[in-house]
């Protein structure tokens, strides 16, 4: 087994173990003596079996499509989804983040006076949750504006149906915020794109060769002193994809 | 109640930074102290080495340190006339979580403030009269100066290392630190770290305007280090996954990396983590309080102790002391009461330039790594002609090259997706760098913090509730200095500027970006102004403690928590020297 797989089994590991990821409640003396990395602290590498959330194939040939175009294939680098985007995004809802398991959701929760107070509107929806009314809603502009499905839009058509949603000037009806939906997929598809390999984007660092960022090094007192001078460092993931 | 757990001398709420201090200082004067922290033991080794802190996505972008909001967050309005409502996902409110608290994953900025910032109110009507206070009537003196803070300071500097290189040693000045600093006893226990381009690009454009650079002192260690309590520290490496993130060399002053590897060897200490503390327990005359209530896999349990220190981190301190019904709710129309009162919060703003020739090499950073000038912060400079109070710390900083975190730093108007952005980003990620400005924030008397009537938490307590905008004076002086940062920013060369001027209007938890929250049981001499004596013991009940930035009366133009630790060592040696042989007020009110 190389360092991946190692990392891999180990995740899997941890995450097939029934107990909760903290131990509890614990009343320490002395420097507990366990010095080994910690479970809840171990990398999790994005899963590699498949979708899990994005199950239907037409929801992912959507998302696909938008993707495309707000990070398309160009002289910067490969596109969203060639990068791995998709699999980023299926693996980031299927676990706490899609979850919204840091989020507060308790209601009440008053739509205009939330928007007012924190800038921007907010939901009691998951990420999750979000997703699948969001792609359906963009499906359903797409036959109705344009009688096709959303895949099959040409990239001009789709670009302008994303700069109306940045703006806010196409509605997604009353269920989905369209500006709201356009933002959360802008962040998700360029965290993809720019995180660690191991969560499933990135892939050949694409991203962080588009802009020169070496990774998860950790050492730069050797380059500190070379000021202004390209580096060229070659750029290293946590989890080297050997 | 259900577990009742043997007395201690002290319970100390919450084991961050101020708490971590406090134990340290009272289990070697030998007393019994019990931590109580609500989140899980976080180690180096275990938790964040090298093999795992390098990860944005999951330390910066999802945050996986902090205090999730599910557990407990905060409630915001900007005025009294509306409706408060939740803070349901991640914003500027970022609270510490875990054994360690928000100082396992600071920054490590490590500043003294200004003489001027504990004595606001007496310096400005001596130098410029009453009137200058106009509409700032709940600005107040903290209780102690300067020059009282010293010693408390450099043995927090010691504990954690500092580096850093003095400007004022017992009043000689020396060229290259900050001459506007307080006299200092000695330098820094760490040489100064290192310049990036960026760094000496920005001290040589405000040397040559005539100001006074110099390296932001840092919890980022330069070199090893042995501290007072023999804990070995290893250098900064420059790896900028710093803020936000642990640090894996042992080199970023935390609790983990300075305190508790010794303080969990003494025989008289006990932690008890996952353990969240509901409230303290008065005693029937409601003078004093009987040790606190908790609870821990969801069973309640109570810790007696004959004094409780709450350190809690500012805005829990605050709550805590609301939910045991320890001093009076201060109400902004009568002025009355005083938890809660004086909230403020830190004025900031920044200014972006892209230099079309320069490759600055981003990624080389550190949480603290910059240059600072402080010509223009608190009354370093004249404002007799000026219609404000205050100033700020104007900073070039090196502090990440996180792509994630820096997507949207590209010149104003390129598009934030499509071919535009990528070649954007590729244009700019290498030449854009940034000024900040860390400003003065003074309390208004509408501004103040009180419980929710509506939202809880998980265990069905109520939220704090915060009612904050910014005030004239403040906005005044953002405007200021952001033109001030702007000359330079220009004089270095930094074209298509972008500027962020953050008071320029209504403050919301999302627009902003410091995590600097102060306030609301603060300290000083008139118990009818402060909920703290200027030993942070409560006016209402003398055996209890409240340590943190919730002390401070108005914020300086840095970071707090070289304070929290100095003010957190001070009350911690009047415990153990004065009060605990003879309990009582430490002060006559
Ligand atoms: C990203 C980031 C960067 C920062 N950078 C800087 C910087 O450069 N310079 C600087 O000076 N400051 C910086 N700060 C601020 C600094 O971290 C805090 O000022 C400092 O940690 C405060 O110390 P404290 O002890 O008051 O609170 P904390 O260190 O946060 O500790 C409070 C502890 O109390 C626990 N707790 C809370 N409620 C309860 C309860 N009811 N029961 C039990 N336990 C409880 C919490 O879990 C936490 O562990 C930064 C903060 C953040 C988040
Ligand atoms: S920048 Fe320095 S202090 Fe900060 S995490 Fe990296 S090595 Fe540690």
């Amino acid at each position: 087994m190389n360092r991946r797989e190692a990392l891999r089994s180990l995740g899997a590991l941890t995450a097939s173990v029934t107990v909760a990821p903290y131990v509890g409640a614990n009343q320490l003396k002395n420097v507990p003596l366990e010095t080994a990395l910690s479970e809840d602290s171990l990398p999790r590498p994005a899963r590699v079996d498949g979708f899990s959330v994005l199950v239907e194939d037409s929801d992912r040939k959507t998302l696909a499509a938008a993707f495309d175009r707000l990070i398309p294939a160009d002289d910067y680098g490969p596109s969203a989804t060639e990068a791995g985007c998709l699999e980023f995004l299926d693996d980031q809802l299927a676990g706490d983040y899609g979850a919204g398991k840091a989020l507060y959701l308790q209601a009440p929760l008053k739509p205009e006076n939330e928007e007012a107070l924190m800038g921007s509107p907010q939901f009691l929806a998951t990420p999750k949750e979000r997703y699948a009314t969001g792609v359906k809603a963009l499906e359903a502009y797409a036959q109705k504006a344009h009688g096709k499905a959303f895949a099959d839009l040409s990239d001009d058509q789709i670009d302008e149906i994303l700069t109306g949603l940045e703006a806010g000037d196409i509605s997604l009806g009353d269920d989905v915020d369209g500006q709201a939906f356009f933002e959360l997929m802008l962040q998700n598809v360029r965290e993809g794109y720019l995180a660690d390999p191991m969560y499933g984007g990135n892939r050949g660092m694409a991203g962080w060769k588009m802009v020169g960022f070496p990774g998860a090094r950790y050492d730069y007192r050797p380059y500190i002193d070379r000021r202004g001078e390209d580096l060229g460092l070659i750029p290293v993931s946590l989890i080297p994809q050997d | 109640m259900a577990k009742t757990l043997p007395k201690a001398d002290v319970v100390i709420v919450g084991m961050g930074w101020a708490g971590s201090v406090m134990a340290e200082e009272l289990t070697r004067a030998g007393l019994n102290v019990v931590g109580i922290e609500r989140g899980a033991w976080r180690d180096t080794s275990t938790d964040f080495p090298p093999a795992v802190d390098p990860d944005e996505l999951r330390w910066h972008t999802r945050r996986n340190m902090l205090q999730p909001m599910s557990v407990e967050t905060t409630t915001f309005r900007n005025r009294t006339d509306q409706t408060a409502a939740p803070v349901r996902n991640w914003s500027a409110f970022q609270y510490g979580w875990n054994v360690g608290g928000a100082g396992a994953h600071w920054a490590g900025m490590s500043w003294r403030f200004l003489e001027w910032d504990f004595q606001v109110a007496t310096k400005t009507r001596e130098r410029y009269g009453e009137e200058k206070l106009n509409g700032l009537e709940n600005v107040q003196d903290w209780g102690v100066t300067y020059k009282d803070m010293e010693p408390y300071y450099d043995r927090f500097e010691r504990i954690a290392g500092t580096s850093g290189y003095a400007g004022n040693i017992q009043g000689e000045k020396r060229p290259g630190g900050n001459i506007f600093e307080g006299p200092r006893k000695r330098d820094y226990p760490t040489p100064a770290l290192k310049d990036t381009h960026w760094m000496s690009m920005y001290r040589e454009t405000v040397n040559d305007m005539g100001y006074h650079p110099f390296t932001i002192p840092a919890g980022n260690i330069s070199q090893a280090y042995v501290n007072p309590l023999g804990v070995n520290m290893g250098p900064c490496t420059y790896c900028g996954f710093c803020d936000f993130h642990g640090c894996g060399n042992f080199s970023k002053s935390s609790p983990q990396a300075c305190i508790l590897p010794t303080l969990m060897r003494r025989p008289n200490f006990t932690l008890l983590t996952e353990t969240e503390v509901l409230h303290a327990v008065k005693h029937d005359d409601g003078k004093t309080a009987k040790g606190v209530k908790f609870i821990a896999n969801g069973e309640e349990g109570f810790q007696p102790a004959d004094v409780v220190c709450i350190t809690a981190y500012q805005m829990d301190n605050v709550r805590l002391m609301l939910l045991s019904g320890i001093g009076e709710q201060y109400d902004p129309q009568t002025r009355r009461g005083t938890i809660g009162r004086n909230y403020s919060y830190q004025t900031c703003s920044s200014v972006t330039g892209f230099f079309d020739n320069e490759r600055m090499n981003p990624f080389i950073g550190g949480g603290a790594l910059g240059v600072q000038i402080d010509d223009f912060n608190g009354d370093n400079f004249d404002h007799t002609d000026l219609d404000f109070i205050g100033g700020a710390g104007i900073m070039g900083y090196s502090t990440n090259g996180r792509p994630i975190q820096n997507m949207n730093g590209l010149r104003p108007g390129t598009k934030r997706w499509g071919s535009e952005w990528k070649a954007g980003y590729a244009r700019d990620y290498q030449t854009s760098a940034s000024i900040f400005c860390q400003g003065t924030s003074m309390p208004s008397r509408d501004v103040y913090l009180d419980l929710d009537p509506t939202y809880k938490d998980r265990h069905g307590q109520p939220l704090i509730r915060l009612t904050f905008d910014w005030n004239e004076n403040d906005k005044k002086m953002a405007n200021y200095v952001t033109d001030k940062a702007t000359e330079i920013m220009k004089r270095a060369g930094g074209k298509h500027l972008l500027t962020d001027n953050q008071a320029s209007r209504s403050w919301n938890p999302y627009m902003q970006h410091s995590s600097h929250t102060i306030g609301g049981a603060v300290m000083g001499a008139d118990p009818t102004t402060s909920a703290l004596n200027p030993y942070l013991q409560s006016w209402d009940a003398h055996n209890v403690f409240v340590v943190g930035a919730s002390a401070f009366p108005n914020n300086g133009g840095y970071n707090p928590t070289l304070t929290v630790g100095a003010l957190a060592v001070r009350a911690a040696q009047a415990i153990h020297q004065t009060y605990i042989n003879n309990p009582g007020p430490l002060v006559e009110a």
